[in-house]
């Protein structure tokens, strides 16, 4: 059925579809983002999502920039977590020059990379539960933790959200060990309060009974429309390219993947719950594990970076799914061409497939589940 | 029991609530604009332009290369040449910005000018507090309103500056001993010539060491203007 407005009141009857645009300024939305929904009372029929209202050209402009210069727009993809943005690109570069990367600095990657998984669960349960009507509290407490992570950020690289931190071969500045110690302290305490932000809601009759069953998403069209990150392992698939890739030095940590079983809106902020605690496992080896040394090659050239000829694929799991950076080089200063696989923009294609056959106030639970940024979407 | 999950969540909300009074852990808000937040020294705002001694003029670092205005992500900076040249710190002889504009309205605080600048000429601010009424006129900071001296800079990165300090004053040392040889050799080459011995003394910079090849006769002018 492709849905047009005359095939479904032809099964519905003449009068009774109706069409809403919700948003693109609608705050469940998460950003600019609209969704063109056909309704028969309270029930979805057709929903088409629709995007691009913040497309600010970051492929091309990447491509007009140098290497270094490409480093803060990525920062700017995934706003939430600039970390693993330059970590993904920064990837791909040293996939394509071939620039190996110091112990150290490998150590403070996965530290920071960490701290911005964990940031970004306790964030978008803390919107998720807004959506479902828990009105802030959940994302209070959420954003209260939260702050002490982009607090440790702004020491560390001087900025709380637009980092700029990595550069191929390393990274920009040092941590100092005061730096460590204040890591320490908070992966230390932060334990207790994903036990708090458990209890909160996990048994939560209302939640249960909103959550279960809704937006389910079976595993086989999770793997056909290319779904990653905790939205796949949410429908039992087991797939984490911290585990397949083995990229950067995760090979070293002990951490368990968490799956899910049915698929849901529940098992996914389930899912978020428990990657925050792997993350902390993760966090607490790579403190323990860390090396003295230099945090940057110095040979590397970082102005006027001139890889070889070819083309290069670096991918990083990130708190959405897989960051994939493509670059082509010719020889030049600046890449061939540069594209971006986006997560959020991906896992978001299925959206009408969850939404199908349920009320209008589930669109929103199942989209908030998703865990979208529009910054990536729409690049 | 139906109602469990509902009052453990109560629980905890109340426990939040009442440790609010006596965690700090738990209340993390400050009263801004009365209370502030001690910045951390790595903080970055907008970039600013360094000059040592008292006058933003003469001790103006920026060399004019134009490295920042090309690397600059969204080229916000905007630089003229002088015509020109006056001294820079180890006594050679430079260009200056003669127009040095930056946009801070496109400016995204990327820190990429600061990385990329040869001479340790422009530097990240902390200052954040910037409402204007003029979004064109008022966010377009020239020469300037963007030169702070290296005491602010001092003060803002105390770190980060005395590293910076460091690394100039044993440069401007090299370029000292440089140069008394130079003076010394050009001396010895010539000792009749009057004009090697005051640059021998005073010791200042690249103008002593050109005559040094060109022999004591051309010594004179170029150690006066290097002066």
């Amino acid at each position: 059925m492709s849905g047009t407005l005359a095939e479904l009141e032809s099964i519905a009857g003449p009068g009774e579809i109706m069409e809403v645009s919700m948003g693109p300024h609608h705050p469940s939305t998460h950003g600019v983002f609209r969704m063109d929904v056909r309704l028969e009372g309270e029930k979805v029929v057709r929903l088409k999502p629709v995007f691009g209202y913040l497309h600010r050209n970051h492929e091309k402009i990447a491509e007009h920039g140098a290497y270094l210069s490409a480093i803060p727009y990525t920062d700017r993809l995934d706003y939430l977590c600039s970390m693993t943005n330059n970590w993904g690109y920064v990837l791909a570069v040293e996939k394509l020059a071939g620039i190996a990367v110091p112990e150290r600095a490998e150590y403070i990657r996965v530290i920071a990379a960490e701290l911005t998984r964990f940031q970004n669960h306790a964030g978008l349960v803390g919107f998720l539960l807004q959506d479902m009507g828990a009105s802030g509290t959940p994302l209070m407490y959420a954003f209260r933790e939260r702050e002490k992570i982009l607090d440790l950020f702004e020491s560390l690289s001087g900025a709380r959200m637009m980092c700029n931190y990595m550069r191929f071969g390393g990274l920009r500045v040092d941590c100092t060990t005061g730096w460590l110690d204040e890591v320490r302290q908070l992966t230390a305490r932060l334990p207790r309060f994903v036990d708090e932000f458990e209890n909160l809601l996990r048994g939560n009759e209302i939640l249960m009974a909103r959550t279960q069953g809704t937006g389910v998403l079976s595993h086989e069209l999770a793997i056909n429309a290319g779904v990653t990150g905790p939205m796949l392992r949410a429908s039992g698939v087991n797939y984490d390219i911290r585990k397949v890739d083995k990229y950067g030095i995760y090979d070293r940590f002990d951490f368990r993947v968490p799956l899910g079983d049915h698929g849901d809106v529940y098992d996914r902020y389930m899912m978020r719950i428990l990657e925050m605690r792997e993350t902390l496992k993760i966090l607490e080896q790579a403190l323990r594990g860390i090396p003295e040394g230099p945090i940057i090659d110095p040979k590397v050239r970082l102005r006027g970076l001139r890889p070889k000829a070819g083309e290069a694929y670096g991918r990083i799991e990130s708190p959405k799914g897989e960051l994939g950076f493509f670059l082509i080089s010719d020889g030049s200063t600046n890449p061939y061409r540069y594209r971006v696989r986006p997560p959020s923009m991906i896992n978001l294609t299925i959206l009408e497939d969850m939404c199908l056959g349920q009320n209008v106030a589930d669109v929103v639970i199942t989209l908030g589940s998703v865990d979208i940024v529009l910054g990536e979407v729409d690049r | 029991m139906l109602g469990e999950g509902i009052i453990q969540g109560l629980f905890e909300t109340a426990r939040n609530f009442f440790g609010s009074y006596v965690e700090k852990d738990r209340l993390t808000t400050v009263q801004y604009p009365e209370e502030r937040h001690q910045l951390p020294e790595a903080s970055r705002n907008f970039p600013f332009l360094l000059y040592d001694g008292p006058d933003p003029d003469a001790g103006l670092r920026c060399v004019s290369c134009q490295i920042c205005e090309k690397e600059c992500p969204p080229r916000c900076i905007h630089i003229e040449k002088s015509k020109d040249k006056k001294p820079d710190f180890v006594g050679k002889q430079q260009f200056y910005p003669a127009v040095f504009n930056i946009d801070v309205s496109v400016c995204m605080s990327c820190q990429i000018c600061v990385e990329v600048c040869p001479f340790d000429a422009i530097r990240m601010d902390k200052v954040f507090e910037l409402s204007t009424s003029d979004r064109f006129g008022g966010l377009l900071w020239d020469k300037h309103e963007l030169s702070k001296s290296n005491e602010y800079y001092r003060q803002i990165h105390p770190m980060e500056a005395a590293e910076c300090d460091e690394r100039r004053a044993k440069e401007l040392a090299e370029a000292q001993a440089k140069a008394a040889a130079a003076a010394a050799k050009a001396a010895q080459a010539a000792p009749t010539s009057p004009a090697a011995a005051p640059a021998a003394t005073n010791g200042s910079g690249n103008g002593a060491s050109a005559p040094a090849k060109s022999g004591a006769a051309h010594s004179a002018p170029e150690t006066k203007v290097a002066q």
